[in-house]
């Protein structure tokens, strides 16, 4: 681990004069991306080991009911993983709910398992000396749709309603800056500092390729990281107040992102900067 | 007011609205919804934030109507919020514009202030560099904004123009309808000085700006 992590450090340390030097958004584009399919493998990325240790946590009894979650449904039925993924967030009937990976998981952990999950929500980030289960869990799960098409399920009056919601979301400005998501992500071509803004206004390539790789394994943040945290993270730089953890205001930004990425190729655990 | 992007997005917002979704960018139209469900599902996410913080989150009547016509508002819209936003821009009682260029300077570079992860004694920044070009010799500037290289070159160093620079800082919608940019006086994200500093460092002839 500490190797693997020492080791994606330097990469990236070696690029950043080339990144300066090159002058050029593309140059250093071009050069992430020979970074990114040179560390993308099982034996190099460290977001892999958070899949192994997901394993674990997906077969370990645990709860007042001391059952592992392979009784779980993520959608295909009790325990059935592959292609799970791909369709979420979506309509479960046994909760009521549209539920993304995360919320269903919790869900799981409550109502398959008995557990008392404050300490799962408390740890639902690792930062040092601090693992999460959440983060190893979605790890292991979304990778059993690596390969496999986006194909979020928008029948279910409830789904519909999430993407519609979610759409309004994303264009709802606010914060002392009175930044929204589209502030940043609803024009091409368009980049903050040197970090290229993908276009989610549209469907198709950009947010197809966003998408289809989370969760990622943040290189700046020595962590693999879902996609819960990436909207905590970008409304904490919204200036807004902090969104609750499984809330539904994530899930259906996330229904409308993945409408917007609907047939995009999932590659994940993917690494980033 | 419009660029030819933002007059394509009115178009196509004005084409959903009135119920005649464009072919081309069918799935891109909009699924019209109640705006009381939007509230219900920030209650259910920001519901447990201090009174203050989620006070950020409710629009003041020119946010509302920018949010409403996402950004691309009518002009009687348009009109009313430069009006509305104009009357909130408090100009030097000193009638002086400019401040120092080198405070301008940290101040365009830095992007902290105003995060739930800042502590209450963070002084924000302007981070004008994430959208703008400013210095030449400054590679890393993001591309959201114009470019403002030569600022107070090109406009001769006028200080009516450096009036104006501290207004639209003060408060972007006082100048464009549904500015992206921040409105860093009227939200006090900016001191006065700190707006007096970042004039300074578009309109002093000695700011790297203007080399």
């Amino acid at each position: 681990m500490r190797l693997a992590k020492a080791a994606a450090a330097a990469a990236v340390i070696l690029l950043l004069p080339l990144n300066i030097a090159a002058r050029a958004q593309d140059a250093s584009e071009k050069e992430i991306e020979r970074y990114r399919a040179m560390i993308s493998d099982p034996f190099s990325n460290p977001g892999f080991l958070a899949v192994d240790r997901g394993e674990i946590l997906w077969g370990e009894k645990r709860g007042s009911k001391n059952v592992s979650l392979e009784g779980c449904d993520l959608g295909l039925g009790a325990g059935k993983l592959e292609g799970a993924f791909a369709q979420l967030p979506r309509f479960f009937a046994d909760s009521g709910r549209v539920m993304d990976l995360e919320q269903r998981l919790l869900w799981c952990m409550q109502n398959v398992q008995g557990l008392d999950t404050k300490d799962v929500v408390a740890r639902r980030f690792s930062g040092p000396g601090k693992a999460s289960d959440m983060e190893d869990l979605v790890a292991f799960i979304a990778n059993k749709s690596s390969g496999m098409k986006i194909d979020v399920q928008l029948k279910h009056p409830k789904e519909q309603e999430m993407a519609a919601v979610g759409e309004a979301l994303f264009y709802r400005r606010g914060g002392v800056m009175d930044f929204s998501c589209a502030t940043c992500h609803a024009d091409e071509g368009k980049r903050i500092r040197l970090q290229g803004l993908p276009d989610f206004s549209k469907p198709g390539k950009q947010p197809q390729e966003t998408m289809g790789t989370w969760p990622t394994y943040r290189v700046s943040q020595g962590a693999l990281r879902t996609m819960q945290h990436r909207l905590w993270d970008c409304y904490r730089q919204q200036r807004w107040p902090v969104p609750e953890y499984g809330s539904d205001t994530i899930t259906a930004l996330t229904v409308f992102l993945q409408k917007q990425a609907m047939g995009g190729e999932i590659a994940v655990p993917s690494i980033k900067r | 007011m419009h660029t030819t992007s933002r007059f394509a997005a009115f178009v196509l917002t004005a084409g959903v609205i009135a119920g005649f979704p464009l072919t081309a960018n069918a799935q891109a139209t909009t699924t019209k919804v109640d705006p009381a469900l939007v509230e219900t599902y920030l209650q259910a996410t920001f519901g447990k934030a201090p009174p203050e913080w989620q006070s950020r989150i409710k629009p003041d009547d020119t946010l509302a109507t920018c949010n409403l016509y996402r950004n691309d508002v009518p002009s009687a819209e348009a009109d009313k919020i430069v009006a509305r936003e104009l009357a909130k821009v408090v100009f030097p009682a000193d009638g002086k514009w400019l401040g120092n260029w080198k405070e301008g300077q940290k101040i365009a570079n830095n992007g902290r202030g105003g995060q739930f992860s800042d502590d209450d004694k963070t002084i924000s920044g302007g981070n004008c560099y994430a959208c703008h070009q400013m210095e030449k010799a400054e590679v890393s500037y993001g591309t959201l904004g114009p470019s403002l290289t030569s600022y107070g070159k090109d406009r001769k160093f006028d200080p009516a123009e450096a009036k104006n620079a501290f207004a639209k800082i003060y408060d972007s919608q006082a100048v464009v309808a549904c500015s992206n940019m921040p409105r860093f006086g009227a939200n006090k994200v900016l001191s006065e000085q700190q707006i007096k500093d970042i004039v300074a460092f578009l309109f002093d002839p000695e700011s790297p700006v203007n080399k």
